[in-house]
């Protein structure tokens, strides 16, 4: 072998192999924190079913038995991996849902959604109403040119008002 | 203070609209974290350390704005709302803004 193959073959191990090693990873160990995170998620959410959540403005049923309602709210910020990202980077060309982002988001929500229930529960409250969904940009992604782009993430920002159900 | 999203305040009746207040701060993470975060960007799962960024940030801005609240003299905020901006890489403003009232 001269040193010229060997050359293109270290050039396209580079080029080539890299980036395919860095998408398998992300995909492995991607794919296991996912589908872990969505069973955890499934199990939070049973248990915090009987927290009645609507997007009402006011408590439905509400009276003036009832003890007074506080603000509540939940974030989550999820890294997405290499192989979505490359995943969505060929979608970008043809255009079309990004079933893999769309997955990513709803975990960010559900996280988010969860937290706020926590919390909730730990303050006593068994309903939460007037439900807002809100998203951020802290990588400045959006305006950043390429290159100067931070992480691929999906952020969610949740709040309502706690209330109890039940009159004292 | 009770701080609510809702229009009203459930059971009780507001006497006096104060007017608008809000809070806001712009806040960033060390680039220790950024780069943690470029890491976590090829195998995935939670951003802990911005997850933290924006608890922190609602905590200060909703802070800020129940103290204008407090300087007009309302004892109660309604339909506070959250809106949030990007400023650069890493970094994010969170405002939070409602109406205060005096509510009996």
């Amino acid at each position: 072998m001269d040193k010229q193959s060997e050359a293109t073959i270290l050039t396209l191990a580079i080029y080539v192999g890299l980036p395919v090693l860095l998408i398998g990873v992300g995909w492995l160990i991607g794919g296991i924190s996912e589908s872990s995170h969505e069973s955890a998620l499934r199990k939070r959410e049973e248990e915090l079913q009987y927290i009645e959540v609507t997007s009402m403005r006011t408590p439905p049923g509400f009276s003036a038995s009832n003890s007074p309602c506080v603000l509540v709210s939940g974030e989550a910020v999820i890294a997405s991996d290499a192989f979505k990202s490359w995943i969505f980077a060929l979608k970008n060309i043809v255009g079309g849902e990004s079933k893999t982002y769309s997955r990513l988001f709803e975990r960010a929500r559900r996280e988010a959604l969860l937290r706020m229930k926590e919390q909730a529960r730990g303050l006593g409250f068994d309903a939460i109403c007037n439900l807002r969904y809100d998203c951020a940009d802290i990588g400045g992604n959006a305006s950043a040119p390429k290159g100067k782009r931070g992480a691929n993430m999906a952020v969610a920002i949740v709040s309502g008002t706690a209330w109890c159900r039940k009159g004292n | 203070m009770v701080v609510v999203n809702t229009e009203i305040i459930p059971g009780k009746s507001i006497v006096e609209v104060k007017g608008l207040v809000q809070g806001n701060t712009v806040r960033a993470k060390n680039i220790g974290r950024d780069i943690a975060a470029g890491l976590k960007n090829m195998v995935g799962g939670e951003l802990k350390g911005y997850t933290e960024l924006l608890t922190e940030s609602r905590r200060e801005a909703m802070s800020r704005m129940i103290a204008q609240a407090e300087a007009l003299g309302a004892n109660a905020i309604i339909n506070v709302r959250f809106s949030t901006s990007a400023i650069t890489a890493g970094a994010s403003e969170m405002m939070a803004y409602g109406t205060a009232v005096v509510a009996e």
